[in-house]
């Protein structure tokens, strides 16, 4: 036992010796936030993104490897509004590290800076997975990412005040580009006003709220609860009283319930990339809304 | 307004009364239409105040609530009620053999079995808070089905010490092993391994302080000991000062693309068994007798955890392999026959055990698993006063093939379906036959890997 106790004091010895880099080290909960800060930080910062577009962010392990590099982060960037609430308060517990505990300058939470919807007016869990503070995928509606911008900014030249001009500039340009992109997508988005759709999973009042689609139905009977049989013949059934333009799901969704009805209603299934990197198209930010205003065009014809 | 006028004409009454001429009459009247005028002008600008300064009231935490979208308003006491959450479980269980029997080479170790027939398991109720900004306490009382309740878990834990340490005290969770720190209601299968069962009497539970670093690096590295009371078996619950059990660990883990991710341990468990009596042991003359075996107890287990997602997303598809190993170290005195011959001499033992199964969700909701056990209950060196007595070598294998079957209606609800054919007692194989729900009410806190 001596052994070992020597052998873990020096590995312990070693690992302290590792210098801290420079840049701010950024802890992303979903990739749409690790690419905003990418924006607004540039170089000034190594951003890590603990989930892909491929994942569902309600549902992911707390893996050791995330909290290895929660360890270090000087900065964690979440949506919040209970997203996370299945894995994040683990790894930020494990990760020993009080700076980006949640109330620290070091946590940043999206949603807290934008106007939620669907806040539900009964709170039970016979409702489905539904969330306290409203719907948390914030990040369909490319309008919120200006106020979202400008708290980030300013909290990273809190943490790094030395920076905080180049933090500024890069705020000033992203808000510029962003706002003339969105005149851009809502013109280009004009013919989707109005057309009735389907979803996969209620993950799109954003989206419809910014580009005036109507949601007809949700293949699932309540948030995250798979649908059986009889409930989706019923919104079949539904669909011949209100006919839909197309069922939109986001790239992580199961395709199959999708296909399914989109075979017996006789409409396109579209796959929204839902976040940075859920499509080829979905590079960044802004080939995410291209991407996603361009598919669901095509789902129009 | 009405009521302002009479009174103008009240006070000014008297005046009018030795008022002969009209133009005094006329100069009265102009006189208390002024007066009217102003006392109707001040009341309206009061009015007016009055309603700009309720609708400042309305106005401002309305206005901040919408600046702010989403930030918590709740207030009172209420608003720091810690998070609860109940865990209700319960299981069906058939045996052919009485699960009370050991497994074979192991009388002198743990051995609570889950129970026949209809029972309710394993119900416990969670609490959990930060304390202040530097204490976060949690607490986990086991619901006993015959009633009273059992303290699982009841612990302080430091939020704010950084540098990647945490330091926890009070009644806690082993951090030993992979299985030993997961609540009952997160287990893949409705009972423990059976190198936990007898290793750990299921789960190694102690009172004490564990000190917890994570290295600052990519790849996750954990190295973590703790000092306790010797309450979980193997110890033996002393009274006395210091420490009565020792245990250093070490993880490491880390991500292999985005589909794989793994983790791997090794433990070392240190204690002093003394006065452990065991009943029913058998001897070499055939018969169960009553043993008592006071010495040190040294364990040391490895541990592994890899799980398979396709690109991570573990909605639809997943898998999860693991298997861990133990092997025990016993050696002090042993008292044969204590009700009778009651003979004492050296006795020491080395005996291992280790587990390995597989847990595959094959569609989302549904998931199917494997489990193989085995143990080894090695060779004893007897003392010459005894070796006519007691069994050194029982040269038999126990083993154990576990599957399960699962479905989750939602992340809050568990049905179980388990089938497993136990050959870990010479000569009494056994089928055995679960049925388990497990269901999770109130705050549900994040599971760990």
């Amino acid at each position: 036992m001596k052994m070992l106790l020597k052998t873990l004091l020096t590995i312990m010895l070693a690992a302290l010796a590792i210098p801290a880099s420079a840049a701010l080290n950024i802890f992303a909960c979903e990739p749409e936030w690790a690419a905003l800060a990418q924006e607004l930080a540039s170089d000034k910062a190594s951003i890590y993104s603990a989930t892909n577009a491929l994942q569902d962010p309600h549902h992911v392990e707390a893996r050791p490897s995330l909290i290895a590099r929660a360890r270090r982060a000087q900065l964690v960037v979440c949506t919040g509004a209970e997203l996370e609430a299945g894995w994040l308060p683990v790894i930020l517990r494990e990760s020993g590290n009080p700076d980006i505990a949640p109330g620290k300058p070091g946590h940043f939470e999206a949603a807290q800076f934008v106007a939620m919807l669907e806040v539900p007016t009964r709170l039970d869990r016979a409702e489905g997975d539904v969330h306290a503070a409203g719907n948390p995928h914030i990040q369909t509606d490319a309008r919120n990412y200006l106020p979202i911008a400008q708290a980030l900014s300013a909290r990273l030249a809190e943490l790094d005040p030395a920076n905080a001009a180049f933090y500024r500039t890069r705020l000033q340009a992203f808000s510029q580009a962003w706002q003339a992109a969105i005149t851009r997508w809502e013109k280009q988005a004009a013919p989707l006003k109005g057309q009735p759709i389907l979803v996969q999973h209620t993950g799109f009042p954003y989206l419809n709220n910014w580009l005036g689609m109507k949601q007809v139905a949700a293949l699932e009977p309540k948030p995250g609860m798979e649908p059986s049989a009889a409930y989706l013949s019923q919104v079949v059934a539904q669909l011949q009283q209100h006919p839909v333009r197309m069922v939109i799901r986001a790239a992580y969704q199961n395709p199959k319930p999708s296909a399914w009805i989109a075979e017996r209603a006789h409409i396109p299934a579209v796959a929204l990339p839902f976040s940075v990197g859920g499509s080829d198209g979905a590079k960044d930010l802004y080939g995410l809304f291209d991407d996603t205003i361009a598919r669901l065009l095509a789902g129009l014809k | 307004m009405f009521k302002y006028t009479a009174l103008c004409v009240a006070l000014f009454a008297p005046l009018c009364a030795h008022a002969a001429n009209d133009e005094d009459l006329r100069a009265i009247r102009d006189e208390i239409q002024q007066l009217k005028d102003s006392y109707e002008q001040r009341i309206a600008q009061l009015e007016q105040r009055l309603q700009q300064a309720e609708s400042d009231s309305k106005a401002t935490p309305a206005s901040t609530t919408a600046q702010q979208p989403g930030r918590a308003t709740a207030s009172g006491e209420s608003a720091f009620n810690p998070a609860v959450s109940l865990i209700l479980s319960g299981t069906y269980g058939e045996f052919q053999r009485d699960p009370a029997i050991p497994a074979t080479g192991f009388t002198m170790l743990a051995h609570t079995p889950p129970e026949q027939g209809f029972n309710l398991g394993e119900s416990e109720l969670g609490i959990s808070a930060s304390i202040d900004p530097q204490f976060r306490g949690v607490a986990t009382f086991a619901l006993d089905p015959a009633g009273g309740i059992g303290v699982e878990n009841a612990f302080v834990q430091t939020t704010a010490l950084g540098s990647g340490l945490n330091f926890k005290f009070g009644r806690y969770f082993s951090g030993l092993g992979y299985l030993n720190e997961q609540h009952a209601h997160a287990w893949d299968f409705v009972d423990q391994p059976l190198v936990y069962r007898t290793f750990w009497d299921n789960q190694l539970g102690e009172d004490g302080v564990q000190l917890r670093w994570l290295a600052p690096t990519d790849t996750f590295m954990e190295l973590g000991a703790e000092l306790g009371r010797g309450r979980g078996f193997p110890g033996s619950d002393r009274q006395k000062n210091g420490a009565g059990s020792g245990v250093l660990f070490a993880h490491a883990g880390d991500d292999i693309g985005a589909s794989n991710s793994w983790r791997a341990g090794i433990s070392l468990h240190e204690t002093r068994r003394e006065n452990a009596q065991a009943d029913g042991v058998p001897d070499l003359n055939g018969n169960g007798v009553s043993n008592r075996f006071s010495g040190d107890s040294r364990t040391a287990g490895l541990d592994f955890v890899w799980k398979y997602a396709p690109g991570g997303n573990t909605a639809n598809t997943s898998f999860k392999l693991q298997g861990e190993y133990f092997r025990r170290k016993e050696s002090g005195s042993l008292t044969y026959d204590t009700a009778g011959a009651n003979i004492t001499d050296s006795y020491a033992v080395t005996q291992s055990g280790w587990y390995l199964q597989g847990v595959y969700q094959f569609m989302s909701r549904w998931r199917a698993g494997l489990r193989y056990d085995r143990l080894d209950s090695g060779t004893a060196q007897v003392g010459a006063l005894n070796a006519a007595n007691i069994i050194s070598s029982y040269g038999y294998t126990p083993t154990r093939s576990t599957v399960m079957l699962d479905y989750s209606p939602s992340e809050f609800s568990r049905l179980r379906m388990q089938f497993a054919q136990d050959k870990s007692r010479q000569e009494l194989t056994d089928n055995q036959l679960f049925l388990q729900y497990v269901m999770s009410l109130g705050a549900h806190g994040a599971h760990q890997f």
